[in-house]
């Protein structure tokens, strides 16, 4: 297959460099721009100046007029910077290292081609990390304490840790559970793509949007006023007093369980109908001659058969449940008995300025996730590198 | 390929007499149920962001939907509220100018480390790729603390940069580690006829790789595009709540903070943050399924 032709030689020989070196310039130039704070109003201002717009200039620059628009000039700069600088480097640096003996040529271009890649992650996961949990571990001078996870014996975080073990159970139990269920009823339904596609909508909407959607869901109002919450002109209707679902303790936590099962049970269901799809038909035609019923049939055969799914979309939910942080923060900010390892992070972050514990409370939520990845590298090592 | 429940393969006793469409009629009313407890919340929401505000107050929204015809309770002025006096405009566009770069430029990162990991041999490449898949599961509140103190000493905080920045680092892992499975599962043959063609490493992966990756890298990005535009913790962290970049979650939160009771808006608000991550997945939805089936299901 000749798809790849060689290097050709003729004029872009020497027409490339240059544009090369153009792109370079332009790309330092967006660079420069973007690092400037207020790089996207200067840029625009300038641009009116050199057009004799000075009134909108000057407006640019003392944060009115035109912001829109600078505001998209910078995202259009970093668009072309971000992408097009990648391309730029990896195509001029990958050229001139082709240009190499094969022996060093094939030593250098892979690193090329991840150094990128590399640097991001180190800057942004690996060096963090490591600094998080050093600080989990020091007070404020630098010394080595364990004071930070102290409040971990503390009855407020006893509450935490309790809602976030609900989270993981709850949560993930609830949503791996329906998920089966409704993968299983929907597969034997004309319009199986209709009922899949609404169970499967929720998944596109925001936690903070879903929060908002059920804390409508939720709304609650004294006895004897109007309840335009759903739930509790039910609850009214049947005779009942209202429930005050998000401020009463415990049921709040499992209210705001329920939000995420909402939104995870299509993920959940999506991959087991298509596991499902993947069972062979010999196997559940034995199971029928042999007299097992559809329920039996789907339990005791199905499931089994689709356990590697199973495990895989538990422990993709469940690391959601150990994170949990926007439906609480949302809902009533962890004020009512229903605060998790992650909102209170946020709040020792911002709202009491202890680096120290926050750090902690982070480092908490990794060893919870150290199984999942010890897991998932077992799983790697098991299939190999390299194709 | 599993067999629908078919009247002649289910045991004699549950045949009976009646026709197939009547015994099937428990299912599909289950199926039916289910469906519509899945959409009420949402619509509940539509409902009332485009209710009279005096209304909202005084009766469920269902009553509406019970009596669509009378005059003078269906309005835009919601929308014409939150989208201007209480800047889910502004944020909208924030949103768009924080997600476009996003998506684009740590997909492009993602690819050429893939290729690289996938199919160009170099030492370390096992360890390294090691590390990537480690990566995968490590909670982002381990970067919080020492990202923001290096935000804070490199003017970082609050700049769109910033923002971008950190996107394109943590959405890395779970790119990278999608796009190998699928490199991977390129046909070898193909890479040793383009070498015999003498094609650098270079050109198989501009040329082979990345046109046939296509179907993958879209529906990475349609992933990252539903993170970084859904996204809360990341915006707050290192954005802030500061109104000229503000993006569309924190802009709702906020709106829940001044209008705590104000349903017409928080209703509407919460809609503009939906309308356009319901659009890209309806269009797009096959190639979401097959991303998710590509990330959780080995083959």
């Amino acid at each position: 297959m000749a798809v790849v032709q060689a290097e050709r030689p003729g004029p872009s020989r020497f027409i490339l460099p240059i544009l090369g070196l153009i792109a370079v310039g332009l790309c330092l130039g967006g660079l420069l721009v973007l690092l400037d704070p207020k790089g996207g109003p200067n840029l625009l201002a300038s641009i009116y100046d050199a057009l004799g717009n000075t009134s909108g200039a000057d407006d640019l620059r003392n944060g009115q007029g035109d912001q829109l628009i600078a505001k998209l000039i910078l995202a259009a700069i970093a668009l072309a910077v971000g992408v097009g600088g990648i391309w730029l480097l990896f195509l001029g640096v990958g050229g001139l290292v082709s240009q190499l003996q094969p022996k060093y040529r094939d030593r250098i271009l892979p690193w090329v081609f991840v150094g990128p890649a590399l640097a991001l992650l180190a800057v942004f996961l690996v060096y963090p990390a490591a600094g998080t949990i050093l600080r989990s571990v020091q007070d404020e001078a630098g010394n080595f304490t364990l004071a930070n996870f102290g409040v971990l014996l503390e009855p407020d975080y006893t509450a935490i840790l309790r809602n976030n073990l609900l989270w993981l159970v709850v949560g993930t139990a609830g949503s791996v559970l329906l998920g089966l269920v409704f993968a299983g009823l929907f597969d034997r339904v004309r319009r199986e793509s209709l009922a899949k596609t609404i169970i499967f909508l929720p998944l596109a909407i925001s936690l903070v949007g879903a929060s908002v959607i059920w804390q409508f869901v939720y709304a609650w109002q004294p006895e004897g006023q109007t309840q335009i919450g759903l739930l509790n002109a039910i609850v009214v209707g049947l005779g009942g007093e209202p429930i005050p679902w998000l401020t009463s303790n415990p049921l709040n936590v499992f209210c705001e369980i329920a939000i995420l099962v909402w939104l995870q049970t299509g993920f959940a269901m999506v991959v087991f109908s298509a596991a499902i799809k993947g069972v062979s038909g010999e196997v559940i035609e034995a199971a029928r001659l042999d007299g097992a019923n559809e329920r039996q049939l789907f339990i005791r055969v199905i499931v089994p058969m689709i356990r590697g799914s199973v495990i895989t979309v538990a422990t993709t939910i469940a690391i959601v449940t150990l994170k949990i942080f926007d439906i609480v923060y949302v809902t009533n900010g962890g004020r009512f008995g229903d605060d998790v390892v992650a909102n209170q992070m946020f709040l020792q972050l911002f709202q009491f300025f202890d680096d120290g514990v926050a750090a902690a409370l982070a480092t908490v939520l990794f060893i919870a996730v150290l199984p999942v990845m010890y897991i998932n590298l077992r799983n790697f090592r098991r299939q190999g590198v390299g194709g | 390929m599993t067999a629908p429940a078919q009247p002649i393969e289910q045991p004699a006793v549950r045949v009976g007499w009646r026709p197939a469409f009547i015994r099937s009629l428990p299912l599909r009313l289950t199926v039916f149920v289910i469906c519509a407890l899945w959409t009420i919340p949402t619509l509940g929401l539509l409902v009332t962001s485009v209710r009279d505000p005096a209304l909202i107050a005084t009766s469920g929204w269902w009553t509406s939907l019970l009596h669509p015809f009378e005059p003078n309770q269906w309005t835009l002025s919601n929308y014409e509220t939150v989208l201007s006096s209480d800047g889910m405009g502004n944020a909208f566009i924030n949103s768009l100018v924080v997600t476009i770069p996003s998506v684009a430029i740590p997909i492009t990162i993602a690819a050429f480390a893939a290729y690289a990991f996938a199919w160009v041999p170099f030492r370390g490449r096992g360890i390294l790729f090691t590390i990537v898949v480690a990566l995968l599961v490590v909670p982002i509140q381990m970067s919080l603390i020492p990202i923001l103190q290096i935000y804070a000493a490199g003017n970082l905080y609050g700049s769109f940069l910033g923002i971008w920045l950190a996107h394109t680092g943590f959405g890395l892992p779970l790119a990278i580690f999608l796009l190998y499975n699928f490199m991977s599962q390129l046909p070898r043959d193909l890479f040793e006829s383009a070498a015999i063609d003498g094609a650098s490493a270079l050109q198989v992966f501009t040329r082979l790789v990345l046109p046939l990756s296509i179907p993958a890298l879209g529906a990475i990005a349609i992933f990252q595009f539903l993170w970084v535009w859904n996204d809360l913790l990341v915006a707050l962290v290192f954005l802030g709540p500061g109104a000229d970049v503000r993006v569309l979650p924190t802009a709702l939160y906020n709106l829940i903070g001044s209008r705590g009771g104000s349903w017409h808006l928080l209703t509407a608000g919460a809609f503009i943050t939906m309308v356009v991550p319901l659009l890209v997945f309806l269009l797009l939805q096959r190639a979401f399924v097959r991303g998710i089936l590509a990330g959780s299901v080995k083959s």
